[in-house]
């Protein structure tokens, strides 16, 4: 089948999910034993399932910022909001709440209230997103603290730490967080109009809103979602370490989650978007890390192979990029 | 907190006259970006009010400019000396040069300042990371006869820290030709990077049966270590040694369920030793060593339980 001749959704996704391979390639040369998956006591147990599991909060974030770039805006405050939502529930953990509805709940509340902030700021107030989430994003880190009284509060609840250890049908549990929030959220925004609004607004807020668009309340429903995404990514870290630590919880993950929809292809001036991409963002980034640990080479180098893998990705995508490669070779067969 | 409010309210009441005859000392610390870092601040805080001092408290949140403003103020209040825990070690001469002006002394506590001219402050209080990493390696050394296959897990690259430590670490296990690190990684010492990272070398050293020890940076990272050690099936402090610096409150617990096997001692009670020094300076005496060393105890299994006990007790 000819490149040309694909429908342009599927072009458009062979480039991230040919990224995702060729570092899962990589992987053969480097590190044969990445491919390895046993069966521990009924539990996948492997690299691949690692990648999956480490890279559900950074997923889960990427689906909430999906949506928010969809709109042309933009989320900086999730990596706090991890934080703040993870020291709600180690607090209420702590202070004898023992239900796991209520602590998870007020984990989620913290996240609404945090994106109902942004979305209003951004939606009603038409304060530019990057600045109207840069005041959470910083605040935030200090309201978590303030919560944890500067402490990292330590806990112990099997219920609510099944959010990050816990194993369903032999898989992490956040890997089937992840799965149930993409479906959910995938439901919502291609089985309803809802999506169509949302790229909509993004592709051109003005015009959505004279025919007949409330596109404010797109605006705030979208940083919402991304509060609650970002809620659950932090109670996720917080479970998996049993503890709340406000300084480093959730710390630039903004920026990964950013990253993982750019890799996704989505545009960050708004408008036509893809959820299953930016999740595929979110693997490459963790495939990424993981492959540098598992290689062995010294921690120094490891930003800057990072940022060498990414730019190469990043190239790939660009239709700029491959028309001058392809012009370097017609040029050299001529 | 309380207290301090009712401190200020009847320091107010009563009047400057009676205020300048209680030592005021000025602390500009760096932030509270880790529980050590906080422990430190409360420690500074509760020697001063068991010694009378009144001190002027200042959170730079990471940054060396709010450093720098708050000493300045601190000298516009011409207080009777000043406490730096400063952020990075270059950029600190102009500020130390308009505090000498003034003639208040300055303790520097915690990280290095670097200045060519040491009179700038009376001394520098301060853990030595070089001779906790050896400490660390020595007490492996000694519990597996030099025989050590180990993985490290350093702390944030380039800090002062993890060079320090690791300087130490590997001088000792040098001398025994049969102990080595086999992986080496980042974990940027927090407890969630420990985890994962740990979780990955595990995998990449076969299941880690071959592993003898694991060497953390901190106790935060092996922290996080002994749970991916306890998810892959293997008992850490039994199967994996576990060996870290920092004796923070969470560790003995770890200790005293035998899943850590030592912790080297990095006590963030400055408070303490810097009172002394500015009380001995206003006294008279001018002679102090220019880097005074916070020496660690070692912790282990045997002896966590009274350090516990006595901590709780506080």
């Amino acid at each position: 089948m000819n490149y040309q001749n694909l429908s342009p959704q599927l072009r458009r996704s062979i480039w991230p999910v040919a990224g995702l391979l060729v570092l899962l390639l990589t992987n053969v040369l480097i590190a044969p034993e990445f491919f390895s998956i046993e069966i521990k006591d009924g539990r996948l147990y492997g690299s691949l399932i690692d990648v999956l599991n480490r890279a559900a909060p950074v997923a889960l974030l990427a689906i909430g910022m999906t949506l928010v770039i969809a709109t042309g805006g933009v989320d900086l405050s999730v990596g706090s909001v991890m934080a703040i939502a993870g020291a709600v529930s180690a607090g209420l953990i702590v202070s004898g709440v023992d239900s796991v509805f209520l602590v998870i709940g007020g984990g989620l509340l913290a996240g609404l209230a945090a994106g109902f902030v942004n979305g209003f700021l951004v939606g009603y107030f038409g304060i530019q997103p990057i600045v109207a989430t840069l005041i959470l994003m910083v605040a935030g880190r200090g309201v978590a603290q303030l919560i944890n009284s500067g402490q990292i509060v330590t806990f112990h609840h099997e219920g609510f730490e099944f959010l990050g250890v816990g194993y369903l049908f032999g898989l992490p549990f956040p890997i089937i967080l992840v799965i149930i929030t993409f479906v959910l959220v995938q439901l919502l925004m291609r089985r309803t109009a809802l999506g169509l609004f949302v790229e909509g607004v993004g592709a051109n807020a003005s015009a959505s809103h004279y025919i007949g668009i409330n596109d404010k309340l797109i605006k705030l429903m979208v940083y919402c979602l991304s509060g609650l995404c970002a809620a659950l990514a932090g109670m996720i870290a917080a479970a998996d370490i049993g503890g709340s630590d406000a300084n480093n919880a959730g710390l630039w993950l903004e920026l990964d989650a950013i990253l993982a929809v750019v890799i996704g292809g989505a545009s960050l001036m708004g408008g036509r978007f893809s959820l299953f991409l930016s999740i595929i963002g979110a693997l490459i980034i963790q495939a990424l890390t993981i492959t540098i640990i598992l290689s062995g080479v010294p921690p120094k180098f490891n930003l800057l192979i990072k940022a060498a893998a990414i730019i190469v990705i990043l190239l790939l995508q660009s239709p700029e990029f491959r028309r001058q490669l392809g012009r370097i070779k017609q040029w050299r067969r001529a | 907190m309380n207290k301090t409010l009712m401190g200020l309210a009847l320091a107010s009441l009563l009047g400057a006259s009676q205020l300048a005859s209680a030592l005021t000392v000025g602390f500009s610390q760096v932030g509270s970006e880790s529980g050590w870092r906080t422990t430190f601040s409360e420690s500074v805080k509760a020697e001063a009010e068991k010694r009378g001092i009144d001190l002027k408290f200042s959170d730079a949140q990471q940054k060396q400019e709010n450093q720098i403003k708050a000493i300045r103020s601190f000298i516009a209040q011409s207080v009777d000396a000043i406490v730096v825990a400063p952020v990075v070690e270059t950029g600190w001469r102009p500020v130390l040069m308009e505090a000498r002006r003034a003639r208040i002394p300055v303790v520097i506590v915690d990280r290095n300042v670097a200045v060519t001219d040491d009179r700038l402050y009376i001394t520098r209080i301060a853990p030595d990371f070089v001779d906790e990493g050896r400490k660390a390696a020595q007490w492996l050394m000694e519990a597996t006869d030099g025989r050590c296959d180990i993985v490290e897990l350093q702390g944030t690259v380039g800090s002062s820290a993890a060079i320090g430590r690791m300087e130490g670490f590997n001088e000792v296990i040098g001398k025994h030709p049969e102990a080595s690190i086999v992986r080496s990684q980042t974990a940027e010492f927090t407890r969630a990077k420990g985890k994962e990272v740990m979780e990955s070398i595990l995998k990449a050293e076969g299941g880690g049966k071959a592993l003898c020890a694991l060497w953390a940076h901190n106790d935060e990272m092996a922290l996080g270590a002994i749970q991916a050690i306890k998810e892959a099936g293997l008992k850490p402090g039994e199967d994996i040694l576990v060996v870290s610096v920092d004796a923070v409150d969470d560790i003995f617990t770890a200790l005293l369920d035998g899943e850590v096997n030592a912790s080297v001692e990095m006590s963030p009670h400055l408070g303490g030793p810097a009172f002394d020094v500015i009380e001995a300076y206003l006294g008279g005496k001018r002679d102090f060593e220019k880097w005074m060393v916070m020496d660690g105890r070692v912790f282990t299994q045997e002896n966590a339980k009274a350090e516990y006990e006595k901590r709780q007790a506080n």
